[in-house]
């Protein structure tokens, strides 16, 4: 190989490298996916939220098994959260759907109880049973009320 | 009454100086579709400003990810949020740090040398020369130069952010003994990337644009003379480096990324 050829070479394994390195910004750590479909998507109404985001964990027993691809809000003023799962997870139709914290500060995640029903749930289906987000002012608040109410008595 | 007249002095060489590169950035897009195809020098210039700077990208990469990692984790601690030092690291380095630090480095390193280099052939009298041989010198020497500038700039700071997170990983997880898992975990959970990623990547385009047309600029239009090649040099690192810090403001004010 002669001396342009060798510097050729090393051009385009700068070149590959720079674009290693923007593919695995933008797909391991910015969570761009081209495999959209063939995942579980289900979706759930919750009163509240709390600080929940897209992107954030859906778990079962801890362990993750998808992501918050979605989050608005429907005609009746509840937060619809859509639900992006790893392809092949079965969950019967009475699994439920809860928004935990993890930790005091930590981020809000989404934990899934399966139930013991045999039908399962399929791509585009609704949770139905569902725990909305637990906020720490309103509990206080609710706290201080009935506290206030027993002193009356 | 005299300040007011200097001050219109000041305003009219700038504009027409900012006149004057516009125009000069117009000869150069349109040397860019003319054939032939200068794909030889281009490889070249690749090879100057992208590979031999690769070394102190990387080096700077891990330092930057490294002070970030072992400041975050120190101010996070007090919090007890050590496990968000992920989030902190990445978060800083794909949107400011990366970008603009690769820029910066970009110009010291390459910018000037360009300016340099280009400075030196006006002196010498090689851009003449060319024209004198009906080539026309912006074509055949210096738009091959600030397109390696514009190409080179994203990948060199998407390099510089990846060895950035491999600093701050290797402080907070094997130094500080934050969780891997929770380190990769807030990173992945807090970069999104079509807010961040796509806006780094613009940023560093933005950038390698403004610093191949100043370089190639100053060195285009410097004096024939050796005090002239060191004044455009200085003046290519000096206008370079305040004009990515003013536009990396108004991209994040404008697209706030």
């Amino acid at each position: 190989m002669n001396r342009s050829g060798t510097r050729d070479l090393i051009v385009g394994l700068f070149v590959l490298a720079g674009l290693a390195a923007i593919a695995y910004l933008s797909l391991s750590v910015g969570g761009l996916s081209f495999r959209q479909p063939g995942g579980l998507k289900l979706y759930a109404d919750f009163d509240e939220i709390g600080g929940l985001k897209t992107r954030a964990q859906v778990v079962i027993s801890g362990v993750k098994v998808g992501e918050i691809s979605s989050i608005t809000l429907d005609k009746d003023y509840r937060a619809r959260v859509g639900l992006n799962l790893d392809a092949g997870l079965k969950l019967p139709v009475d699994t439920s759907a809860s928004i935990f914290t993890a930790g005091l500060l930590g981020d809000r995640y989404i934990s899934l109880q399966p139930g013991g029903e045999e039908t399962l749930l399929k791509s585009g289906d609704q949770i139905t049973f569902v725990e909305s987000a637990v906020i720490l002012e309103r509990m206080i608040g609710k706290l201080i009320h009935n506290a206030g109410v027993d002193e009356e008595k | 009454m005299n300040l007011v007249r200097s001050l219109g002095t000041v305003t009219i060489g700038f504009v027409e100086e900012l006149g004057r590169l516009a125009a000069f950035s117009a000869h150069m897009a349109r040397c860019v579709i003319t054939p032939p195809i200068r794909l030889r020098p281009f490889i070249e210039e690749v090879f100057k400003l992208g590979v031999l700077s690769l070394i102190i990208i990387c080096v700077c990469g891990v330092a930057v990810g490294a002070v970030l990692g072992l400041q975050g984790y120190n101010t996070l601690v007090t919090f007890g949020a050590t496990q968000s030092l992920g989030a902190v690291v990445g978060l800083s380095l794909v949107r400011e740090l990366g970008p603009v630090l690769t820029a910066l480095l970009a110009t010291g390193r390459a910018g000037s040398a360009t300016a340099a280099e280009i400075g030196t052939m006006v002196a010498t009298e090689q851009l003449d020369g060319l024209r004198m041989m009906s080539v026309d010198p912006v074509h055949f020497v210096i738009t091959p130069k600030a397109l390696a500038m514009i190409v080179v700039m994203p990948l060199l700071s998407a390099l510089f952010i990846v060895s950035g997170l491999f600093g701050g990983y290797l402080v907070g997880v094997h130094l500080m003994g934050v969780d891997p898992g929770s380190y990769m975990n807030s990173l992945q959970s807090a970069v999104d990337f079509s807010d961040d990623i796509l806006g780094s990547l613009l940023k560093a385009l933005v950038f390698g644009v403004l610093v191949g047309l100043i370089a190639t600029y100053r060195g285009y239009k410097s004096e024939p003379t050796s005090a002239g090649v060191s004044a455009a040099t200085t003046s290519t690192v000096v206008i370079a480096s305040v004009s990515i810090l003013i536009f990396d403001y108004f991209i994040t004010a404008l697209w706030g990324v």
